[in-house]
């Protein structure tokens, strides 16, 4: 597979980012987010105005570096690093939520409220913005809105928020290299189908029909050219 | 400015019914203009090329634009709206139209799905006393089927189907693992299941087209030309025999007519410079959509044609009709931790049950087939979204973090099955395009207002479909994914446009007063100007209209050489 990606990485402190004055009493001084950064230049069979629609977007701000760092440390705590095919991070998520939050407009607002009123319970709880409490206090946080079941009204908001953000981490790791890999998927390479494998019929207790297998094609003969009796039978 | 060459044909729009008139009409010696509003369109041509790309190749990873609304990857250039091409609808009308802007038009986005019309299709009147009967049969339209089965390569197999004909198929490949539950989910239902019909080559068709590497990917245009779009299989030897022009990224306003009320060519627009030109020819085919070729006609005033050329009957737009639609999926568990294979396979479906239950008492008029989905697809924007929430089936809990998301994300990769169903209406007088008369696009054209409602008939097979869809998804093992919709939502059924199956709008008639064009595709009103597309169609079976409208268009053509041969054009 070819992988066109820069492996340079991105640096962004905590602390000061988190300037509001409650935000700022219990912040994790020194800590930092890094991720693999994302290409910003693509082609693949784009019209001139897809071309134009994109350098806008990558030109585009939207997030602040605040809230750029919030979305980091929650893809990080969905789908960590310590796993072999790599987690969130290493496959440059902050980068591809700030994007397509930008091309998809009913994202914004969702995305941007929910980092407000994640910070708002956070400080209301223990006392700083979401990125600036301590690691176990955002696991707590991360415990009561991360399940889908939990009836609190309080916590509605969250728990909505919460499973955007794993919706949004999971399918922008799963469409990486990492990802791919990760799944185990074998596709998109040409090859020659020639059924269900035996042995994973035989785990399913199925078989093809007789009468249907006769009439597939005999992929030994794929690239004899096709002729036909006048019955419409094929006889090649 | 003004073509210095009168051609023997001017071909408005380049997708199937365009393509296979250039094709047919070069082929045979004519030299031919061919007017397409899109640029040239060649997969093969890898700045182009969508096929074959992984999901990270774009930023959005595939996701749907308003510029590829069926996502970053597909082939089609065009959408369901178009900047500075507006259209309008009636106050009590959803009406969705699609367009593509692009060499080979809607055929680089469909289904391939090519199913012959049966000889019911084109009497549907007297079967069920709706409607009117086609003016040809099946008989009449057969051998150019047969044709288009040898020229084109479709998959299939003759089953000897009363209304779903045999033809000159290549062999069908085999079942996916999902397909297999639905074959026998469907042998306990006893609803009849088949190999499904699709133009992809499944083997050779001769030495210029390439032979399906099974990447699923039909959608994105196959740079081996192992499928059909009209750009590859139809144009590009067209354009080889050297007598024909393409005029590319060049809008059609209007056929213009002479004092006798005949075509003398089309004014068009360059997209690119916005000069007008003038294309002049002895006929004109207009295969521009159903109701692109509606609209041309209806703009195309004179004062031969006060209302329009060709709508002396006032039928032009009218009995404008698409397929219903309907979808349900269900959860698999037999599928839950899969052997992960390759299993893309073909760009569709590899089984489908066509219309079972002719002639059985039900509350609606006619029928529809049923498409099956599911499988182990490339992952692509949306993939993951809810990724544990089948554990609700499971007793467990749907939500959480950490790398136990990605044990969940396997569990559950390809344990989807998937119905959609395609059916047929009945066509309504009432269901019209129309010029707007107050909204003109960008190039000055008058837009079209759509007009249309769905009746009883088709909200009552739609409410069928919800059942067989259930009964089907149950007996094949599945667990119903979301809820049945009921009255307050039509039952599911598709917004009239959204099958992009529109055609109607020129039908043909052997009555000048209630039809536009003859058996023919020729005007009644003026006889060196047709249709090539769908609108001549006077009802839309359940099937795909594609293989008909190529069949068509090659019917077209061949009279329209013999009319010229005689020296009757």
């Amino acid at each position: 597979m070819n992988m066109n990606r820069r492996e340079t990485l991105k640096s962004l402190l905590l602390a000061p980012l988190a300037a509001g004055a409650a935000a700022t009493a219990g912040c994790a001084s020194g800590a930092r987010v890094s991720w693999t950064e994302l290409p910003r230049e693509y082609s693949y069979g784009r019209t001139e105005a897809e071309q134009q629609r994109d350098r806008e977007l990558f030109a585009e701000s939207w997030f602040s570096e605040h809230e750029l760092v919030t979305i980091a440390v929650l893809c990080d705590i969905i789908l960590p690093s310590d796993h072999a095919n790599g987690g969130a991070l290493d496959a440059g998520l902050p980068d591809f939520v700030e994007f397509i939050v930008k091309d998809r407009e009913n994202l914004k607002l969702p995305v941007r409220g929910g980092i407000a009123w994640l910070d708002s319970y956070a400080v209301n709880e223990f006392g700083a913005d979401f990125v600036n409490i301590d690691e176990p206090q955002r696991l707590a946080i991360c415990d009561r809105i991360a399940w889908t079941d939990v009836e609190d009204p309080v916590l509605r908001p969250g728990i909505r928020f919460f499973s955007l953000m794993r919706d949004l981490t999971l399918t922008g790791y799963y469409t990486t290299e990492q990802g791919l890999l990760d799944l185990g998927y074998q596709g998109n390479v040409a090859n020659v189908w020639d059924g269900v494998p035996a042995e994973v019929l035989a785990r399913h207790g199925l078989q093809y029909e007789p009468e249907w297998l006769d009439k597939c094609v005999d992929q030994s003969r794929r690239d004899i050219i096709a002729t036909w009796d006048d019955e419409m039978n094929l006889t090649s | 400015m003004s073509s210095s060459e009168q051609y023997d044909a001017i071909v408005v729009g380049s997708g199937a019914g365009g393509g296979m008139a250039t094709w047919r009409l070069a082929q045979a010696g004519l030299r031919v203009a061919l007017v397409e509003a899109g640029p040239w369109y060649d997969p093969a041509d890898d700045s182009q090329r969508t096929q074959f790309r992984y999901p990270w190749e774009s930023p959005r990873r595939g996701a749907s634009t308003r510029l590829r609304p069926f996502g970053d990857f597909n082939a089609c250039i065009g959408g369901w709206e178009l900047d500075g091409e507006p259209f309008t609808t009636a106050p009590d009308t959803d009406f969705m139209w699609w367009r593509a802007r692009m060499l080979g038009g809607r055929t680089n986005h469909w289904g391939r799905i090519s199913l012959r019309f049966g000889p019911l299709d084109f009497k549907r009147s007297d079967v069920d006393g709706l409607g009117d009967n086609w003016p040809i049969g099946y008989e009449d339209v057969k051998p150019y089927y047969d044709q288009v089965d040898k020229l084109i390569g479709v998959f299939g197999t003759n089953e000897g189907l009363p209304n779903d004909p045999d033809g000159y198929f290549l062999p069908p490949p085999k079942p996916r693992l999902h397909e297999l539950y639905y074959i026998r989910g469907a042998r306990k239902a006893g609803v009849p299941v088949y190999p499904s019909r699709l133009s992809i080559l499944t083997k050779r068709i001769n030495n210029d087209r390439g032979i399906c590497v099974y990447c699923r990917q039909c959608s994105r245009a196959c740079a081996l030309h192992a499928d059909f779009s009209s750009s590859m299989v139809l144009i590009y030897p067209a354009v080889a025999t050297g007598r024909v022009d393409v005029f590319t990224n060049t809008m059609v306003r209007k056929v213009d007519t002479g004092a006798d009320g005949r075509a003398t060519g089309v004014s068009c627009i360059d997209r690119g410079n916005r000069r007008e030109l003038r294309i002049n020819g002895r006929s004109v085919v207009l295969a521009a959509s159903a109701c692109g070729s509606a609209r041309i006609l209806l703009n195309s005033i004179s004062a031969r044609h006060s209302s329009g050329l060709g709508n002396s009957s006032g039928h032009v737009g009218r009995y404008l009709h698409d397929s219903t639609g309907a979808s349900r999926a269900a959860f698999l568990p037999e599928l839950m931790d899969r052997d992960i294979y390759n299993e893309d396979g073909v760009g569709g479906m590899h089984v489908y049950t066509p219309w079972w239950l002719e002639g059985a008492n039900l509350d609606f008029a006619r029928g529809y087939h049923l498409e099956i989905g599911g499988g182990m697809g490339m992952p692509s924007y949306g993939f993951g979204f809810a990724a544990n929430q089948y554990n609700e089936f499971l007793g467990q809990r749907v939500g959480g973090y950490g790398n136990g998301l990605r044990d969940d994300v396997r569990r559950f990769y390809g344990s989807r099955l998937s119905i959609a169903c395609r059916g047929e209406s009945v066509p309504q007088y009432g269901n019209y395009c129309e010029l707007d008369p107050s909204v003109v696009d960008e190039w000055g054209i008058p837009v079209l207002r759509f007009n249309y409602r769905w009746t009883d008939q088709e909200i009552n097979q739609a409410r069928h479909m919800q059942d067989t869809m259930e009964e089907l998804l149950e007996a094949s093992g599945g667990i119903l994914l979301g809820s049945k919709p009921g009255p307050e939502r039509q039952y599911g059924l598709t917004q009239p446009g959204e099958i992009i199956h529109e055609v109607g709008t020129t039908r043909m008639g052997d009555d000048p007063a209630t039809s536009v064009t003859n058996r023919y595709g020729q005007l009644h009103d003026a006889d060196n100007v047709f249709v090539a597309d769908a609108g001549t169609f006077v009802s839309q079976a359940d099937k795909n209209p594609t293989w008909t409208i190529l069949s068509l268009a090659w019917r077209t053509s061949d009279y329209i050489i013999e009319q010229m041969r005689q020296r009757n054009l």
